[in-house]
C-alpha cells in the first residue's frame, strides 16, 4: 500500500499545486495585481506545461526521444486556426468557449493522425530511429506550413499550395502564418487544458496500459515474454503525447494575433525536452515546474537573452554528467535510504 | 498398450530411451512436442535435430555443459530467435507462425539466466504485468478510472498477492524489484512467470547462486508449483542434485545436439553423458 499510497499522493498533490496556482492568479488578475508581461504569458505558460507534460509521457515514460514535438504543436495550432476561423466566416459561430473547444479537439485530432502515421512505421524499430524520423518531421512540417494557404469562403475551404491565389478570406497566408487570428484562448480555458492532460498521463501512467508502458521502456525482451505487444504500448504513448500537443499548439495558436510557421522549429522541440530533462524525465509534477519556471524565468531575464540556447546547452551537458555521476548518485541514495529507513520505523511504531 | 497408442498419436521420434510422458498423462496431449528443431547462424548449428515430447505435468530438465545451447533452446521456444529447421506444437497448435507475445498468450512462460526484472518498479507491478493478458482493462476505461478499472486493478491485486504468496514474498509486494536479494529475484522472476498462466514453465538455472537450503526450498517449491497449477516445467540446471532430484526426464544436450535422454537414473549410468563431462579416459583415447 505504502508505494502506491505516495503515488496517490504525487498525483493528487499535483492537482491541488496547479489548482492552487490558478486561484491565486486569478484572484490577481481581479485585483488588477499582476503585471501586463506575466499576464500576457499566462496562456503560453500553460500551453508550454501541456507541452513538457506529454513530451514526458513519450520520453520519460515510454523511453523514446522525440525531438519534433514542436512540429504536432504546429499541426494543432493551425488547425485549430482553421477550424475556429471557418466556424466564425462559415458558420457565423460567435460563441467563442464552444468554438474553442472544436478547435481544441480538433487540434488534438490532427496532430493525433501525424503522430500515428509516423508511429506505425517507426516504432516498430529498434533504436533512435524515432528521434531522427521526429526530427525531420518538426522540419518538414515548418517548411510546409510555409507554403500553405488556406481561405474560407462561404461555408466552404480553399486551400493552395505555394499558390496565395484562392479565392475568400484568407485564413493561413503562406509564410506570413496566420493573421488576424480571434484571441479567443483563455486563462481558464488552458488551467482546464494542463487538468486534462495532468489527468490523462498519471491516470495512464497508474493504469494496466501505463504499466505495460513502462515495462517495454525497462525490459523489451522481458516485456515481450510477459506477452506485452511494445509497439502497441510504445504508439499507445506517442500519439496520446501527441494528441496533447496537438490541443496544446490550438490553445497557444488562438492567444496569438499572428503566428508564423517558423515559430514551431527545432529550437522549441529543444526547448520542451529541455523542460522535461530538467523536471526529471518521467516525472510529471516536475515538468509542470520546470515548464513554467523556464517560460517566466526568460522574460525576466530579457537582458540575457542572446545567451538563452548556450545556458540551455551548459546545464543539459551538466545534468547527464551530474545525474550519472556515482559519487553524487551514491550520496543520493544515501539520504534517501536514511529517510526511507526512519519513515519505516515510524510506521513500525 | 495406451502408451503405445499415444507414440502414435503424437509421432515420437525413436531415441534409445523411455519415449518421455509420464504415465498420469498419458490420457491427455502433450504439452509441448518438437519435431527436429533447429537454428543456424550463418552455418554455425547453435541447436541442430532437437525433438521432445512432453506430457502435461512432468517436469523435465535440460543439461549440458556450458555453450550447448541450453538457452539457445528455451529462445527458440519462445521465438525469441527464429527456427530454421523442424517444428514446435503447443497443445497440438502449431507455433510456426506465433511471435514472442502470441507464444507468451497461447501458455508458455520464462525465466531468464541473467534476471530481466523490472528493477524500477514495485515487486507488485512486477506480478502485475506477468498478469497483463489475464485480468485486463483496455486504456480508455483506465484514463477515466471506470468501474472496470477499479474491479480489474482490485482483482490484479488479490491475484498477485495469492501468487506470491506461494514463495512467502507477500510481505514485500511494496519493495522495489531490484533491491530485493539475490535469491528473492529468482523466486519473483517465477512468480512473475507464473502470472500468465502459462501451461509449460521455462526456468533458466532457477538455482543459480543459490546456497544448498536456497536450493532445496527451490526444489520443494518447483514441486508444488507443478502440483498446485498442473502445469508443465521444463528447467535448464547445472545443480545436478536439484535435477536429479526433481526431474522426471532430463535431455542431455552437447554441441547443439540431444546426446541422451532418459529418467535420472539412466542419465547417471550413460557413458556418452559422463564423457560429455568428464571427457574420455586416457586409456580409452589411446
Amino acid at each position: 500500500m505504502n508505494a502506491k499510497k505516495k503515488k496517490l499522493i504525487i498525483s493528487l498533490s499535483t492537482y491541488a499545486v496547479v489548482i492552487i496556482c490558478f486561484v491565486i492568479l486569478t484572484v490577481m488578475i481581479n485585483n488588477k495585481s499582476i503585471s501586463r508581461t506575466l499576464k500576457g504569458m499566462l496562456i503560453p505558460i500553460c500551453s508550454w506545461i501541456v507541452m513538457a507534460v506529454s513530451l514526458n509521457l513519450v520520453v520519460g515514460i515510454s523511453g523514446e526521444l522525440s525531438l519534433g514535438h514542436a512540429g504536432f504543436m504546429s499541426i494543432g495550432a493551425f488547425s485549430g486556426i482553421i477550424v475556429s476561423g471557418w466556424l466564425l466566416n462559415g458558420f457565423q459561430m460567435a460563441d467563442t468557449t464552444l468554438r474553442l473547444v472544436i478547435a481544441l479537439i480538433a487540434g488534438g485530432i490532427a496532430a493525433g493522425i501525424a503522430g500515428t502515421l509516423i508511429g506505425i512505421p517507426v516504432l516498430r524499430l529498434r533504436g533512435d530511429y524515432l528521434a531522427i524520423v521526429t526530427l525531420a518531421f518538426g522540419e518538414i512540417i515548418k517548411n510546409v506550413m510555409n507554403c500553405v494557404y488556406v481561405s474560407v469562403e462561404g461555408t466552404g475551404l480553399n486551400w493552395g499550395f505555394l499558390d496565395a491565389n484562392i479565392p475568400g478570406k484568407l485564413l493561413l497566408n503562406g509564410p506570413m502564418g496566420a493573421v488576424g487570428v480571434e484571441k479567443i484562448s483563455t486563462f481558464t480555458a488552458g488551467f482546464l487544458l494542463v487538468m486534462f492532460a495532468l489527468f490523462v498521463v498519471q491516470n495512464l501512467i497508474n493504469s494496466r496500459s501505463g504499466r505495460a508502458i513502462m515495462a517495454a521502456r525497462d525490459n523489451r525482451i522481458a516485456a515481450e515474454a510477459m506477452g506485452i505487444n511494445i509497439t502497441k504500448y510504445k504508439m499507445m504513448a506517442f500519439v496520446t503525447g501527441a494528441v496533447l500537443a496537438g490541443m496544446a499548439g490550438a490553445l497557444y495558436g488562438l492567444s496569438m494575433a499572428t503566428l508564423l510557421p517558423t515559430k514551431f522549429s527545432f529550437n522549441e522541440s529543444i526547448n520542451v525536452l529541455v523542460f522535461v530533462v530538467l523536471g526529471g524525465i518521467g516525472n510529471i509534477p516536475g515538468s509542470v515546474i520546470s515548464a513554467a519556471a523556464l517560460t517566466i524565468l526568460p522574460e525576466k531575464l530579457r537582458f540575457l537573452q542572446n545567451y538563452r540556447m548556450l545556458a540551455y546547452a551548459v546545464l543539459l551537458i551538466l545534468v547527464m554528467l551530474l545525474s550519472n555521476n556515482p559519487l553524487l548518485k551514491a550520496m543520493w541514495r544515501k539520504l534517501f535510504s536514511r529517510k526511507n529507513g526512519e519513515s519505516g520505523e515510524e510506521m513500525r511504531a | 498398450m495406451s502408451e503405445h497408442k499415444h507414440r502414435q498419436q503424437t509421432q515420437m521420434v525413436p531415441y534409445p530411451s523411455r519415449a518421455s510422458v509420464p504415465e498420469r498423462d498419458l490420457g491427455y496431449m502433450p504439452v509441448l512436442e518438437c519435431n527436429h528443431l533447429g537454428i543456424e547462424f550463418g552455418g554455425l548449428k547453435a541447436v541442430d535435430d532437437f525433438s521432445v515430447v512432453m506430457g502435461r505435468t512432468e517436469i523435465g530438465g535440460l543439461i549440458g555443459p556450458n555453450g550447448a545451447g541450453k538457452t539457445t533452446v528455451f529462445n527458440l521456444l519462445t521465438k525469441v530467435y527464429q527456427p530454421t529447421h523442424g517444428t514446435m506444437m503447443l497443445e497440438g497448435r502449431d507455433m510456426g507462425n506465433m511471435t514472442t507475445v502470441d507464444v507468451s498468450k497461447a501458455g508458455i512462460a520464462r525465466t531468464f539466466q541473467n534476471i530481466r526484472l523490472f528493477n524500477n518498479m514495485t515487486v507488485e507491478e512486477n506480478v502485475r504485468i506477468g498478469l497483463h493478458n489475464e485480468i485486463r482493462c483496455g486504456m480508455f476505461s483506465g484514463i477515466l478510472r471506470l468501474p472496470r478499472y477499479w474491479k480489474a486493478e482490485k482483482e490484479q491485486h488479490e491475484k498477485t498477492l495469492e501468487l506470491l504468496d506461494i514463495f512467502d514474498m507477500a510481505g514485500m509486494a511494496d519493495e522495489r524489484a531490484g533491491s530485493l536479494p539475490y535469491g528473492a529475484q529468482r523466486r519473483l522472476e517465477i512468480v512473475r512467470a507464473l502470472a500468465t498462466n502459462p501451461k509449460l514453465l521455462l526456468l533458466d538455472e532457477p538455482a543459480a547462486g543459490m546456497n544448498p537450503h536456497e536450493t532445496e526450498e527451490l526444489m520443494e517449491n518447483i514441486m508444488k508449483i507443478r502440483d498446485r497449477f498442473q502445469i508443465a516445467i521444463l528447467l535448464i540446471e547445472h545443480d545436478m542434485n536439484l535435477v536429479m532430484g526433481i526431474c522426471e526426464d532430463i535431455c542431455v544436450l552437447n554441441f547443439g545436439k540431444i546426446i541422451a535422454k532418459g529418467t535420472p537414473d539412466e542419465i547417471q549410468a550413460n557413458p556418452v553423458v559422463i564423457e560429455a563431462y568428464l571427457g574420455k579416459r586416457k586409456e580409452a583415447e589411446a
